[in-house]
Parts: structure tokens; sequence; C-alpha cells
């Protein structure tokens, strides 16, 4: 391992900010690209059932 | 092999057998992408190397030049969805290229964002227009160009041929992004893979970036086939196939 301490992995040798901050913002971004397509299909699911039921309700009973 | 390829190509044309395939997929695809994000990072951060000139800075590379790559290749692939849909009228093809758009913009922004990160301890600014700086940030903005026209019109299909016309003008970006900064001899290094040579990085260092790579393309792949996924339950919503999967 190149870092003997946890402080000193958190330092990055004076460029902690520099990496943290890249990795930090990476991470925001790949976060929002696997949440949207999840919660997309949430509402579309939700959507799709709705409109499922209206249909049967409006549909002449047999 | 023809024959193979030519049945893909109308398997995939279809939204229900894309939909029903992918179900499978999907969790190899996070398990893959997610156990090789771990393993190269933790090489990237904890074992490879400092740098002899940059020190632990560089370790911004493992993020940095992945997400330009595939920022890169995506554009091709979201330019290559768009010329079948405007050649064989595939609407699978187009809605690849309509999901394509965001997450290769959202590469795209990774890749400029480190990058500026990563001038400043190692050229002391933020920014400079340099020329590869400069067609990267062409890249973002010509992804936004075509999501932007994918809602523009009324028809959607208008909307896609135009998106598409867009996406195919871009491409000439590309050669420019990848020879930027051998035409232009500026501030942003030289590449660190190449197809031709042998990497001139120690081993230790270049392994978690190789593997780092391949994490971000399976990582792409699952999203774009998450999203995909998506457009196919709402276009198709009104046919039986997906109606009777809702019920069941």
């Amino acid at each position: 391992m190149e870092f003997n301490s946890l402080a000193e992995f958190i330092a990055m040798g004076r460029h902690g900010l520099y990496v943290w901050l890249s990795y930090g913002l990476t991470a925001l971004i790949v976060t929002y690209n696997v949440m949207q397509p999840a919660l997309h299909r949430r509402r579309l699911l939700k959507e799709q059932a709705q409109r499922l039921r209206r249909e049967k309700r409006n549909a002449p009973s047999a | 092999m023809w024959q193979w390829l030519k049945q893909l190509y109308h398997r995939m044309g279809s939204p229900k057998w894309f939909y029903e395939i992918t179900e499978r997929w999907i969790p190899w695809l996070a398990i893959v992408a997610g156990v090789t994000a771990v393993v190269g990072l933790v090489l990237g951060l904890l074992y490879a190397p400092a740098d002899y000139q940059q020190g632990d800075s560089f370790r911004i590379i493992y993020i940095h030049v992945p997400a330009a790559i595939l920022a890169q290749s995506a554009y091709m692939m979201m330019a290559v969805a768009g010329a079948v849909y405007l050649i064989w009228r595939m609407k699978m093809a187009a809605w690849v290229a309509k999901v394509i758009a965001p997450i290769g913009a959202s590469f795209c922004l990774i890749a400029l964002l480190t990058g500026a990160i990563w001038g400043k301890p190692t050229w002391g600014t933020w920014w400079v227009w340099d020329a590869r700086l400069t067609s990267m940030l062409m890249l973002l903005f010509l992804y936004f160009g075509v999501m932007a026209i994918q809602q523009a019109m009324e028809s959607e299909d208008g909307s896609y041929k135009a998106a598409a016309i867009l996406a195919l003008v871009g491409v000439v970006n590309i050669p420019i992004i990848k020879y930027s900064v051998e035409w232009w001899n500026t501030l942003h290094q030289p590449a660190t893979l190449t197809l031709t040579e042998k990497p001139s990085m120690h081993p230790d260092m270049l392994w978690p970036l190789l593997i780092m790579l391949v994490s971000t393309y399976v990582l792409f792949a699952l999203l774009v086939i998450l999203r995909t996924r998506n457009e196919i339950l709402w276009h198709e919503r009104k046919r039986s196939w997906v109606k009777k999967m809702m019920e069941s």
C-alpha cells in the first residue's frame, strides 16, 4: 500500500482537495444516472397501473 | 455469420424481445460494473505508486480517462443508432440514440470537471482554451444540442430524424478530439492509452486504469439498457404484451 495512515490517504500528498473533489463530483453524477432510470420506471409502472384500472372501470360490463 | 447478424438485428428491433432478454442481463451487468469499480478504485487509490512528477493528483486519471474515452465512444454509438433510424426506420434505434445522449453528456461532464480540477495543481489553472479541452467542450454542447432537438418538434419522428442528423454531422468532432493533442501541441498531455503502442505507464499504474475502463463501459451498457427499457414501457404501453405483463 502507498499510504501509511488514513490521514495520509486523505491528504493525498497535499492534493487531497483536488483528488476528493474529482471523485466526489463523479460519484454524484454517477449516482444521479443510476437513480434516474429506477425512479422513472417506478413512475411509469404507477401510471400504467392507473391507466389499466381506468380502462377496466370504463369497459362495458359483460 | 451474416445470417446470425441479420437475425440479431431483427431481434434487437423488437422491443418485446429486448425488454425480456435484458431482464436477465441487468443483475450481471450491475455485479460486474460494481466489482470492477471497487477493484479498480482500491488498486488505483491505494496501491498504484504516486506519479514522480504529479504526485498523488495523478490518481484523478482513474476516472478522468475512462470517462473521456467513454464520452467519445458513446457519441459514436449514438450517431450509429441515429443512422440506423434514418436508413431503416427502426424505432428501437431511435430510442437507443435518445437514451445515450444524457448518459454520454454525463460522462463528458465528468471528464471536463475532473480535467479542470486536475489542471489546477498540474498546470496552475482550471481552464485554458487548449485544443483538447475546447473540442471536449464542443462534444458536451453537441450532446446538449442532440438532447434539445430530440424534444423540440411536435412529431416524435421529426425530432428523432433531426437529432440523428445533428449527431452524424457532429461526428467530425471525434477525430478532432483524438488528434488535438498531436496537431496542436499545447498543454494537454498526449494519450495515455493507445491501441497501437506499448503503454509507457508502470503496470501497477496501468492495471487499475484498464479495470476502470472496463467498469465504465459495463456501467454505460447497464445505464443504456435501463433507460431503453423505460422508453419501451412508455411507447408500448398500449400493446397487449405490456398490459399482460402489468396484470400478472
